[in-house]
């Protein structure tokens, strides 16, 4: 029960488990380290659920995450907080006849979204296949290939991130209400709501949810300071994070980071609410396929095989 | 279908897809009217295509055009032709300082797209809805877009190999800093 899962920037150890315990409760038992007491942020400990909070609150909390992110990693941050645009639902699409898993978009995604290097977080991870072997059950799968070029003779591959379910068992696995599906379909994390319990990465089918079991190490010239609340912004150790379509560039209007650096351009992304955006043109016109379908997981992210290898053009 | 009748059958549509834009006009400056509603995209990434050898005209005004099929030994001999060797050779494609369609059409290297879509006409509409190849910049705004020959070289167009990036570390490999 005292297990104190992470500190905050400002010193002070908090434990967000006493907090589910009732305010009163939890505040008596909650562990201030003496030194620190005079430097105690009570408005941290007593942060209300984002989707709660008022344009006002909201960017008071920013205020002072801005601030204590700049202490922390010694570089301004920027923390946005951009909504959903109504009438979008995002999707993605994956083109397994292209991608030779170069892994380009891995570290893409760990330099636009603040992952750690040491120890390391990867938020994508590309899986290679043997051509003609059960595949699908992504068990049969190695993701430590390391050839000295790709694509190799007889396997494809194939890389797996949030799936971002329309019915998301990580949602449903969380007790403290910290991960939730946005209008727009992303599925967030709040580093400061989360306890760190892992029961949603148990709960997810894909694998794709990961844990800071330490202090996220990041470079200082490395880390992108446009970074969204719900996305990139630095994490604490302690906290669950994965891969959210970019929300700080997609809310803007932006491909995901993994969509530019993709060299055959596998990878798609569009609007599927708009029958004229590519991610519709290739779930209409392509053979499409979601990981565990069976699971009534109904995931935002389609592979597809634009080509049949039967045909020339 | 085997490649062959494929490859004839494409021809066939694309020929009559591309005759009417072209001949209206497809040497104006920018997206023309037949253009835009060919669904030519707007913007490009081109790739600059080899500086020393343009344009073309610098030697080849001083000495006529000899289409016999053979190596190539006095100059590009950095060439390798490896693409559908059988049905086309160097002036199916070039015209002095143009691209040759099928159809007689000159169009300028940055038009170059026309020339791939006569034989790969499925490509070519996937392209064009933006699911072959690439596009940068906005899902719900402008977008930039490749050639075709930025990513296959027209004479050996099978895309090149990589070298992968660092696999990730096992877990054994990883290092906590319980700090
Ligand atoms: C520096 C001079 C030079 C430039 C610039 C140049 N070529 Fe050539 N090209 C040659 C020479 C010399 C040959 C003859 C090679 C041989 O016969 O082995 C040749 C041969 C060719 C051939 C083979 C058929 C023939 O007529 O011999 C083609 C096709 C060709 N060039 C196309 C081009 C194109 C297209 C460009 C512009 C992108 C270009 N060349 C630019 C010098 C040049
Ligand atoms: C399938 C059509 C096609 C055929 C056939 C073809 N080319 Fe090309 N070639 C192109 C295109 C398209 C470009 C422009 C590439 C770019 O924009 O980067 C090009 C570019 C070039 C260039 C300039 C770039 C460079 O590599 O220096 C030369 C020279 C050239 N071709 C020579 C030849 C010769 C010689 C042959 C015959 C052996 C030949 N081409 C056959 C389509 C063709
Ligand atoms: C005259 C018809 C013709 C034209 C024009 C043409 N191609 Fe091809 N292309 C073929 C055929 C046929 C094949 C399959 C046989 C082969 O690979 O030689 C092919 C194969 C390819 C392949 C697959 C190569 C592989 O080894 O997997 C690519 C990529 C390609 N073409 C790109 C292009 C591009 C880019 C252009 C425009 C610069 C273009 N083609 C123009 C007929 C054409
Ligand atoms: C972003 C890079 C990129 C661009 C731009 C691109 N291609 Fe490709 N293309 C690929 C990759 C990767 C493959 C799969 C590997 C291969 O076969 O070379 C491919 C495969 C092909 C093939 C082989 C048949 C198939 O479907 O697998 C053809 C033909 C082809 N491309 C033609 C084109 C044409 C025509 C254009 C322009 C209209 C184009 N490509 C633009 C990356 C690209």
């Amino acid at each position: 029960m005292s297990k104190k899962i992470r500190s905050n920037p400002l010193g002070i150890e908090l434990n967000r488990r006493t907090f589910l315990k009732g305010a009163a409760a939890g505040l008596a038992a909650t562990v201030v380290r003496p030194a620190a007491a005079g430097a105690f942020n009570w408005d941290s400990f007593l942060q209300k659920h984002f989707r709660e909070m008022n344009d006002a609150e909201i960017k008071k909390v920013i205020g002072r995450l801005e601030k204590e992110a700049a202490v922390e990693w010694k570089k301004n941050i920027h923390i946005g907080t951009a909504k959903a645009m109504p009438g979008v639902k995002f999707g993605y699409g994956l083109d397994l006849s292209r991608c030779i898993g170069c892994r380009r978009c891995v570290y893409a995604c760990v330099d636009e979204n603040n992952q750690s290097r040491t120890p390391q977080v990867h938020w994508i991870t590309v899986l290679r296949f043997k051509k003609g072997e059960k595949w699908i059950d992504l068990e049969n799968s190695e993701k430590y290939y390391s050839p000295k070029q790709v694509p190799e003779k007889d396997f494809f591959y194939m890389p797996v991130q949030c799936q971002q379910c329309e019915n998301p068992p990580c949602v449903k696995a969380c007790p403290t209400q910290a991960t939730w599906k946005e209008p727009d379909g992303i599925v967030v994390i709040d580093y400061n709501w989360c306890i760190g319990c892992r029961y949603c990465m148990a709960a997810c089918p894909y694998g794709a949810r990961r844990f800071n079991w330490a202090k996220p190490n990041i470079p200082a010239d490395e880390i992108n300071p446009e970074t969204h609340y719900l996305g990139n912004r630095p994490r604490y150790k302690g906290v669950v994070e994965k891969c959210t379509f970019c929300i700080q560039r997609t809310r803007a209007g932006k491909y995901p980071a993994c969509v530019e650096v993709c060299p055959v351009g596998a990878r798609k992304f569009g609007n599927l609410l708009d029958p004229k955006s590519e991610i519709r043109y290739l779930i209409e016109n392509k053979r499409v396929f979601r990981l565990k379908e069976d699971m009534n997981t109904n995931p935002k992210f389609y592979y597809f095989f634009a080509t049949n290898i039967t045909q020339a053009d | 279908m085997n490649r062959g009748n494929a490859f004839i059958f494409t021809l066939a549509i694309t020929g009559l897809f591309f005759i009417l834009p072209l001949l209206s006009g497809a040497d104006m400056k920018g997206k023309t009217k037949e253009e835009q509603k060919d669904g030519i995209p707007k913007f490009f990434i081109p790739k600059a295509p080899a500086s020393e050898n343009f344009p073309c005209s610098k030697c080849h005004n001083y000495k006529p055009a000899d289409k016999s099929k053979r190596k190539l030994v006095l100059y590009h001999t950095d060439i390798v032709f490896k693409h559908a060797g059988e049905q086309q050779w160097c002036y199916d494609c070039h015209d002095g300082d143009k691209l040759r369609l099928q159809n007689g059409q000159l169009v300028g290297f940055e038009k170059s797209y026309y020339l791939c879509g006569q034989c790969h006409g499925t490509v070519f509409r996937d392209w064009k809805a933006g699911i072959h190849g690439k596009r940068t910049g906005m899902w719900n705004g402008e977008k930039l877009y490749r050639l075709c020959v930025s990513c296959h070289d027209p004479h050996q167009p099978r895309f090149k190999p990589l070298e992968p990036k660092q696999r990730p570390m096992k877990p054994q490999e990883i290092k906590l800093d319980r700090g």
